[in-house]
């Protein structure tokens, strides 16, 4: 294959690590392109290290208590050695120091392991004072609810000064790409959280190609970070790969329109697809069901690829493994999204107020906002930059070598076997920029051989 | 006529209407029925009958109207449909032995299903309404109205209302055809404040406080199609049947219909179309008078 032995040649490191998983050592990488290592041979003895805790927590202790089943330190089921990461909750003690770690570690730990176990705490106090990104895509047509729901997932109004258009400024509109940038904290963690909105897309009487403004900034990010990738500076780039595309089918329809089958088949392959069923308070329980099957089943027969949730590991939790099979189960989620706080039952709930009934938001029993929720943040949202970095870079990555490879050979005059920067077309600017930048070189290698002549002379 | 994207409750909406199922209801399509490619036009002709009073009725669907990516001048079939029902009357009228009982296929009013998104009507549904107010009088009506609150409602209503104004489309009432005072206040009335009507269109039933209505379950609770708290579809049906039956066929008849064949006439150099006609001049047809209900 190309790939391997091109990159061989080419001096570029994997990238610098951003996901705590890359800081493990190579032994203990974890993510789903690499299968779970044997445990050190150390500790081949020792009881095999667990996740311990909540999903909050990445950090293992030694499955020592059999029979009772592994509970983390909130009673709730851990998760064995999956990669997704929830920083909504960090355990008290992160605040304390990193003197004081209580996890269930027994006390003649010195004894009998390297001390292995710390690794995934020293990983998180690094990542949670470096902060973390992600970046969002949310997509469909203008009316479905998309700014509502961003507003309800991440409780941020990104959209205070929005205003509408009418109809007639609808007709000549193409599709933009706005982009909304919210730094979040909660508990000591930060998050760079990037929205990147597509007003006007499907809007408009003829909808061809309306998806095309969208796939060319999905490609220009990547583009720009293989760039930055490739380049000389590395300690700082800058991730602004889209992570996760929110796609919203009308609830109006009867199963995927063209334009969403055209959309989603222009995108699978470069980004996450989630899709959503938006505005889910117009349909009663067995509508949601029955379309929610004629999606799936339209999704099989179009090919589109859109994110699959990992597979649990063998030695989960029963309950994990139940919890898991519910929410692939429910995809395409069912969705509502409200900005208002409601009163029902006595409780202050965020919700819909209608004349026959309040729906509440986080009511599970009314919308899969709560899986949604739960998936993307507190579950998933490590799996979806992993499987972003991993497969869908890789892929455009691979295929860029390729075409510029191809473009090398036929190219019989070459500079230099080994591009630093490997673009198929280098840009007319930075080309300018590289022109000008050269010629001030030159200019200040002149006044210095004349500085030198100077004092020669003196 | 209902218009309007393929999922927005047409069908449901004319069977809760005529309480009877006179429309080929979408959700029993086969599975393998795909959306259709060109818009389509697809009339059911049924005879009701209630309290002695018999009327023909037909309903004529049009799935795959705005469903494609494309959308340009998917309005041009049913345009041509309704042109070429006002032409079959028109060539039986000016026959020499007609009948005298022209069977009346021509399109008396014309529901367009607005998609509630909440913030404007679309791009399509102004160039649809443009085209079309001029040929069929057209009722618009805001499908599946149980996805917006109450001042969402008629925040969007106020907003349609609006551009429909801005974009100069005269619905059904048109303002220019109020014959007096009376008529003017009522339907100025029913123009400012209840159109467009917002529906819910069910045809299952429910039981609530002890009586049986028609409704939709939700978890959160039963929207009752015929409270006017929950939704205006009492409304939409008295108007449409209960008031307003009789002068929309008026309109089509005295307005739409004699447009349609001054234009004709016109085209044809003052001749009325038709083959045995040629080289005769005969007296101005006069206007039948507009057929009652059977």
């Amino acid at each position: 294959m190309l790939g391997p032995a091109l990159r061989s040649s080419f001096p570029v490191a994997p990238p610098a690590a951003q996901f705590p998983s890359d800081c493990f050592p190579a032994t203990m990488r974890v993510g789903r392109s690499f299968s779970p290592p044997a445990p050190p041979a150390s500790a081949r003895e020792a009881p095999p290290l667990v996740r311990c805790g909540s999903r909050a927590c990445l950090w293992l202790r030694p499955r020592a208590r059999l029979g009772a089943g592994p509970r983390g330190l909130w009673g709730q089921p851990h998760r064995g050695w999956a990669t997704s990461l929830l920083w909504t909750s960090i355990p008290p003690s992160v605040k304390r120091g990193r003197e004081q770690s209580f996890r269930a570690v027994p006390p003649d730990i010195n004894k009998q392991y390297v001390g292995l176990v710390t690794l995934p705490d020293q990983v998180h106090q690094k990542s949670v004072k470096k902060g973390l990104d992600f970046t969002l895509m949310v997509a469909g047509e203008s009316g479905l609810g998309k700014s509502t729901l961003v507003h309800s997932l991440f409780l941020t109004d990104l959209y205070k000064d929005r205003k509408l258009l009418s109809a007639e400024e609808h007709i000549s509109q193409t599709t933009e790409i706005l982009k909304h940038t919210v730094d979040i904290e909660e508990k000591g963690v930060k998050l760079k959280l990037t929205i990147v909105d597509t007003p006007g897309f499907g809007d408009a009487v003829n909808n061809s190609e309306c998806w095309k403004p969208i796939t060319d900034y999905v490609d220009q990010q990547f583009e720009q970070y293989f760039r930055d990738e490739s380049g000389l500076n590395r300690k700082n780039i800058q991730d602004n790969r889209v992570h996760c595309c929110l796609y919203f089918i009308s609830p109006f329809g009867h199963g995927l329109r063209p334009v969403d089958v055209g959309f989603m088949k222009a995108l699978h392959e470069k980004v996450n697809i989630v899709p959503l069923i938006a505005k889910a308070d117009c349909l009663v329980p067995s509508e949601i069901r029955k379309l929610k099957e004629r999606i799936r089943e339209e999704i099989d027969k179009f090919g589109i690829h859109v994110y699959q949730f990992p597979e649990c590991d063998s030695d989960e939790d029963e309950d994990f493994k139940q919890q898991d099979r519910e929410l692939k189960e429910s995809a395409p989620f069912a969705v509502i999204g409200s900005n208002t706080v409601v009163e029902a039952k006595g409780q202050r709930v965020r919700g819909r107020l209608y004349p026959w009934g309040i729906v509440e938001v986080e009511n599970q029993a009314h919308c899969d906002f709560v899986k949604l929720r739960n998936m993307l943040i507190r579950t998933h949202m490590h799996d979806l930059k992993d499987v972003t970095c991993d497969v869908h870079y890789e892929n455009y990555r691979a295929h860029c070598i390729q075409q510029m490879t191809s473009k090398l050979t036929q190219d019989s005059r070459m500079e230099s076997p080994i591009p630093i920067l490997p673009l198929p077309t280098p840009d007319a600017e930075t080309e300018k920029l590289i022109r000008m930048k050269d010629e001030e070189l030159r200019r200040m290698q002149e006044m210095l051989q004349k500085m030198k002549q100077q004092m020669q002379d003196q | 006529m209902s218009k309007g994207q393929s999922g927005l409750g047409k069908s449901t909406l004319v069977n809760t209407l005529f309480k009877s199922q006179v429309s080929r209801k979408a959700s029993s399509w086969n599975r393998e029925e795909k959306i259709p490619k060109t818009v389509e036009i697809k009339a059911i002709g049924h005879v009701i009958e209630e309290g002695g009073v018999k009327m023909k009725l037909t309903v004529i669907d049009t799935p795959g109207f705005g469903d494609q990516i494309n959308n340009e001048n998917c309005w041009e079939p049913i345009e041509k449909y309704i042109n070429e029902q006002y032409e079959k009357f028109l060539k039986e009228e000016v026959n020499i032995a007609r009948k005298k009982r022209i069977p009346d296929t021509r399109v008396h009013c014309c529901l367009y299903f607005i998609s509630p998104t909440g913030h404007s009507l679309r791009p399509l549904d102004l160039e649809f309404m443009k085209h079309l107010s001029k040929v069929v009088n057209i009722i618009p009506v805001i499908a599946k109205a149980d996805t917006m609150t109450l001042e969402e409602k008629s925040e969007f209503k106020q907003r349609v209302r609006k551009e429909l104004e801005v974009n100069g489309i005269e619905f059904y009432p048109q303002k220019e055809f109020d014959e007096d005072l009376e008529d003017k206040t009522e339907n100025d009335k029913i123009r400012q404040e209840s159109m467009p009507f917002a529906v819910v269109g069910s045809d299952k039933e429910y039981q609530v406080n002890g009586k049986r209505v028609l409704g939709r379950k939700t978890p959160w609770g039963i929207i009752e199609v015929e409270n006017l708290n929950h939704c205006e579809f009492a409304l939409l049906r008295d108007f449409v049947i209960r008031t307003h039956l009789q002068d929309l066929k008026e309109v089509t008849h005295n307005i739409h219909y004699e447009t349609y064949r001054a234009k004709r006439l016109n085209d044809n150099g003052g001749l009325p179309p038709g083959e045995g006609l040629l080289g005769t001049v005969l007296p101005s047809v006069p206007a039948t008078p507009c057929p009652t209900a059977e």
